[in-house]
């Protein structure tokens, strides 16, 4: 039945049967032996290629070319390992940091947020002229979730700090207050014990807390009988009722270490006047985000008008939670993600021209293939083969890199900013990130494959056999390799301006007037037990001793005390109203500041008029305010501010002050908002139970805060001391310059790397096509070229390249400045300094590059040149 | 010159052509590659032109089918040279492929020939 099968030997020898007869007829027809035989072999045509075919036939054909290509690419790759460890390398880089980066969008932007059905959930609260989201009052609050219709659930959260008691002492910890239905509200379920009870969220109601994970296992190692356990926060018992699960994680509210219904408000909170509550709601099914946007605004309208609230100028607004929380980061994110895509591109493109400049050496082996019967397509998969393994495993490079990547980046965050982004937790390799992993592993295969596939269907066989290399360099290949080193230097242009940008901002930002010494502070945040210290005077009382303990101690110049360190945020903010005039129409707020009478000079801001407070300014005397430039010139315009008074309403009094001082802008809120106009009053007429201590020092104030720590403890054990770090250490770890930092390093690492690669690159095509064009410049200097012709010929297709590469980046970067509008801080999109440093540093780079294939090319030797023909 | 003009005039043979033109000229009897390819050029007026690559493929094709056999023999001036012959199977295709080839040319003829059945008027 089965025939044996005819082997490739028996065909060839019908092959040669066949010419032999047909040069036996020819020879018939009068024709010499040899022509008879040449003819023959000639009619016949190509039998290397029949013989080929013959091989071919019934198998796996594309498996089968396939297999063998995989083997030559690896044998070409192991030949030439150099090539293959640069292009592998290149590429895992590129995709490496891509890859990371994505993890980082994907589970910061993509992921949905870890609730039930969270695309319903909406973060609802008022908004003003000035502010898109501000926070509810807690009366307002009661009324929206009685009158509204648009959801089904509304509350809210507000964070706060607790003195826990603890066998050690006290400690300062993060709360988050929320209204009763707040966790199922988000769809969140207690893992242990239960959730708020009905009654627990009214006023009165019973100090009931439920727990952190991370609380749960670091203060009670994971103790199962914990609930029913009673927890001493500001000197006040709550029992726990619950446990969060470990998932759970709620952005706005930080680490907050412990939960606890809203059963208690403090005098301010009663008033509809005082913000301090954010809503969140689920948005009912059927009800549309515009809808429920338009119901909020009226009821919000509504409410204004019958408390006579107008005056605030406030309004409803709805956003989705989603936008709460990863809204500050989406556009680092995405500058980040398309800086990371362009330098993969840049890796992609140079690994491209390294494979063109392989293949043009190739280029007698591909003709001598395509000769003996290879067909185009054949020696086109083979390339193509070669691109696919090279961008195969350089995306396996790629995506090993993008885990080391991932932990670095992750690293580079610091813990205070990482406890408002639970999503860093979700950043890994998952499904997600490796489809994109391989998209962009396809992407980077398509570039290095479509490369030589251009260049080898543009080649004619004939000239490729003939065309031993004589003569200038390959027309195809200058235009196409050129080409694709402008591409590269506009990425380089176009990055580096970006940098450039972003690392001015950041300047600009670490060099914004603070309009204090922040050198030599030391500081630290203090909480006094409100159990002990119970009257003001008790209070004012220990404010000073804590100020001569600390003013005693070795290299300590002076102190002070604030209720807020500068130069972190615009809140603690005040309405007030200038005495004797008619009522503003106040839509803007003012910072407010408690201090002592050694805070201002500690930080030696500077005195414009008037006075500092004294130990005189106490609360047996009438309120007096010293008051910023800001806010001088915004309510006393050309006028001596100077025994003005301004009113407000303090712990729900309204109280007078009179100005008595007026000081240059201390910087209150962060690096890049503008100063607000501030006030500060003397902490001894406004005593509370939380303050940060701001020490004035002689030698580096790092080395003095344990000191500090021992000397609060001295006065008592029961003072929590947190947070002692040096002014500048405070500075830099705001929000404000993370970010910048964090984008600035980023995309400048991203710039240099463009840039090498860029330089790189046109060293690469210039260096070739001297290569290439060794005779052509040898029969130039024979015939009398001097050499700073040859000079001016390579530097002037270096210039041409580099000239073509700057403008066209020039033109892109303006673009995409623009687009990133929103991360520049004091400095525009198009400034000039900046792209031209980038236009010379490149043109200086690229001149670099290209002197040395022109001095190759100056030196080569005529004579040489001739002779190796 | 003449040459020149030849190989202008021939036409490449269509899809499946070859496969028919193998089995009519086997009718006459048993005949190696060589032979087959100069007589189907002979009797097409050398118009047509056999790429002699394909038609070994194409021999070795209808071998698989089993439509013609194979054995080594001897040529008429003594060379070594390998055979081929219809088979039964390869009769039969040959007369169903005739059929739908003359159907086929007719139709054409009717098209392109304006109602005149003849369609050849070489």
């Amino acid at each position: 039945m089965f025939r044996r099968r005819r082997s490739a030997k028996d065909f060839a020898e019908e092959i040669q049967a066949h010419l032999e007869l047909e040069a036996d007829e020819l020879k018939d027809e009068g024709l010499n032996e040899e022509e008879a035989q040449r003819r023959a072999r000639i009619a016949f045509g190509n039998a290397a290629a029949a013989r080929e075919q013959f091989r071919l036939r019934n198998r796996l054909l594309w498996l089968d070319n396939l297999v063998r290509d995989l083997r030559f690419a690896f044998r070409q790759m192991a030949r030439n390992p150099g090539f293959a460890a640069t292009a592998i390398l290149v590429l895992g880089l590129g995709m490496g940091v891509s890859v990371a980066i994505f993890a980082f969008v994907d589970a910061a932007l993509l992921e949905p947020l870890p609730y039930t059905n969270p695309s319903r959930l909406l973060s609802v609260n008022e908004s003003n002229m000035r502010f898109p989201r501000w926070p509810l009052s807690y009366p307002d609050f009661l009324d929206w979730q009685r009158m509204n219709k648009s959801f089904s659930s509304f509350d809210v959260y507000s964070g706060t700090a607790y003195l826990l008691g603890t066998s050690s002492g006290a400690e300062s910890v993060h709360a988050e207050r929320v209204s009763g239905g707040f966790l199922r509200t988000l769809g969140v379920q207690p893992i242990l014990g239960q959730d708020f009870r009905p009654g627990e969220d009214r006023l009165g109601g019973p100090n009931a807390l439920l727990l952190s994970y991370s609380t749960w296992v670091n203060r009670f190692g994971r103790n199962r009988n914990v609930i029913g356990r009673t927890v001493h926060l500001d000197g006040t018992a709550f029992t726990v009722i619950g446990v969060l699960p470990r998932t759970f994680s709620f952005a706005p509210a930080g680490n907050a270490e412990f939960w606890v219904p809203i059963n208690v408000l403090s005098p301010h909170e009663h008033s509809r006047e005082f913000f301090a509550f954010w809503g969140i709601g689920r948005l009912r099914d059927g009800v549309s985000v515009s809808s429920a946007l338009a119901e909020m605004k009226a009821i919000a309208g509504q409410l204004h008008r019958e408390y006579g609230l107008t005056r605030f100028d406030l309004s409803a607004s709805v956003v989705p939670l989603s936008e709460v929380i990863v809204g500050d980061v989406r556009p680092i994110l995405l500058t980040l993600l398309s800086g990371a895509l362009l330098l993969l591109l840049i890796a992609c493109v140079n690994v491209g021209s390294l494979v063109l400049v392989r293949s043009e050496s190739r280029r007698r082996e591909v003709a001598v293939r395509g000769a003996l019967g290879a067909s185009p397509a054949r020696l086109v998969s083979q390339f193509v083969t070669e691109g696919l393994l090279l961008a195969a495993l350089g995306t396996a490079a790629g995506v090993f890199a993008s885990a080391g990547v991932m932990k670095l980046l992750g690293r580079l965050v610091p813990k205070d900013m990482a406890a408002n982004m639970p999503f860093l937790n979700g950043v890994q390799l998952n499904a997600h990130t490796l489809t994109f992993a391989a998209a962009i592993g396809l992407f980077a295969a398509a570039i290095t494959a479509a490369i030589p596939i251009f260049r080898l269907t543009s080649q004619n066989v004939h000239n490729g056999l003939a065309d031993g290399g004589r003569g200038s360099a390959n027309r195809l290949w200058r235009r196409l390799g050129s080409n694709l080193v402008v591409v590269e230097l506009v990425i380089a242009v176009v990055l580096m301006a970006g940098a450039g940008l972003l690392g001015r901002s950041l300047y600009q930002l670490l060099h914004v007037p603070l309009g204090f010494d922040p050198n030599y502070l030391a500081t630290v945040e203090v909480m006094i037990p409100g159990t002990t210290y119970r009257s003001n005077a008790q209070v004012t009382e220990l404010y000073r001793e804590i100020v001569r303990r600390v003013k005693g101690l070795p290299g300590v110049e002076s102190a002070g005390m604030t209720s807020r360190l500068p130069v972190q945020c615009d809140c603690n903010t005040d309405n007030i109203q200038v005495v004797g005039r008619p009522a503003l129409n106040q839509n803007e707020e003012v910072d407010e500041r408690h201090v002592s009478p050694g805070y201002l000079p500690a930080l030696r801001a500077t005195l414009l008029r008037g006075r500092y407070f004294t130990e005189a300014d106490d609360a047996s005397k009438p309120g007096v305010a010293v008051i910023n430039e800001t806010l001088a010139r915004k309510y006393f315009p050309n006028e001596d501010p100077i025994g003005q008074r301004v009113s407000d309403t303090e712990g729900g009094n309204p109280t007078v002050w009179e100005i008595v001082g007026e000081i240059k802008d201390v910087h209150e809120g962060p690096l890049d908002v503008y100063t607000w106009p501030a006030e500060y009053f003397p902490l001894d007429q406004t005593p509370n139970g939380g303050f940060s201590l701001a020490l004035r020092t002689q030698q580096g104030p790092g080395a003095l805060l344990p000191s500090v720590v021992r000397t609060l403890h001295q006065i008592d054990a029961n003072i929590s001391v947190s947070n002692e770090e040096t002014m500048n250490a405070q500075i830099d770890a705001t929000q404000a310059a993370l970010l910048h930092r964090f984008s600035a390093w980023l995309v400048g690492g991203f710039a240099v790397a463009a840039l090498i690669l860029g330089v790189v690159g046109l060293y690469g095509v210039l260096a070739y096509s001297v290569g290439r064009r060794t005779r052509e410049i040898g029969v130039r200097i024979a015939l009398g070229a001097q050499r700073s012709a040859v000079y001016a010929l390579i530097l002037g297709e270096a210039g041409w390249l580099t000239g073509t590469g700057l403008t066209i980046g020039l033109m892109c970067s303006l673009a995409t400045s623009r687009l990133m509008r929103s991360m520049l801080f004091g400095v525009q999109a198009w400034d000039a300094t900046i792209l031209g440093c980038v236009a010379g540093l490149l043109a200086v780079v690229s001149l670099a590059a290209a002197f040395l294939p022109a001095r190759r090319a100056a030196s080569v030797d005529p004579v040489e040149a001739l002779r190796a023909e | 010159m003449t040459t020149q003009r030849n190989a202008d005039e021939r036409i490449a043979l269509l899809q499946g052509t070859l496969d028919l033109l193998i089995l009519r000229t086997l009718v006459l009897g048993a005949c190696h590659g060589q032979g087959i390819a100069r007589s189907i050029k002979r009797h097409s007026e050398e118009v047509f032109f056999v790429d002699h690559g394909s038609l070994y493929l194409a021999l070795q094709r209808l071998e698989d089918k089993k439509l013609i056999s194979a054995k080594w023999g001897v040529s008429e001036n003594n060379r070594k040279a390998r055979f081929y012959s219809l088979t039964a199977k390869g009769r039969e295709q040959l007369v169903e492929k005739t059929t739908e080839w003359q159907r086929l040319a007719r139709a054409m003829g009717l098209i392109l020939g304006g109602g005149s059945a003849s369609g050849e008027e070489a």
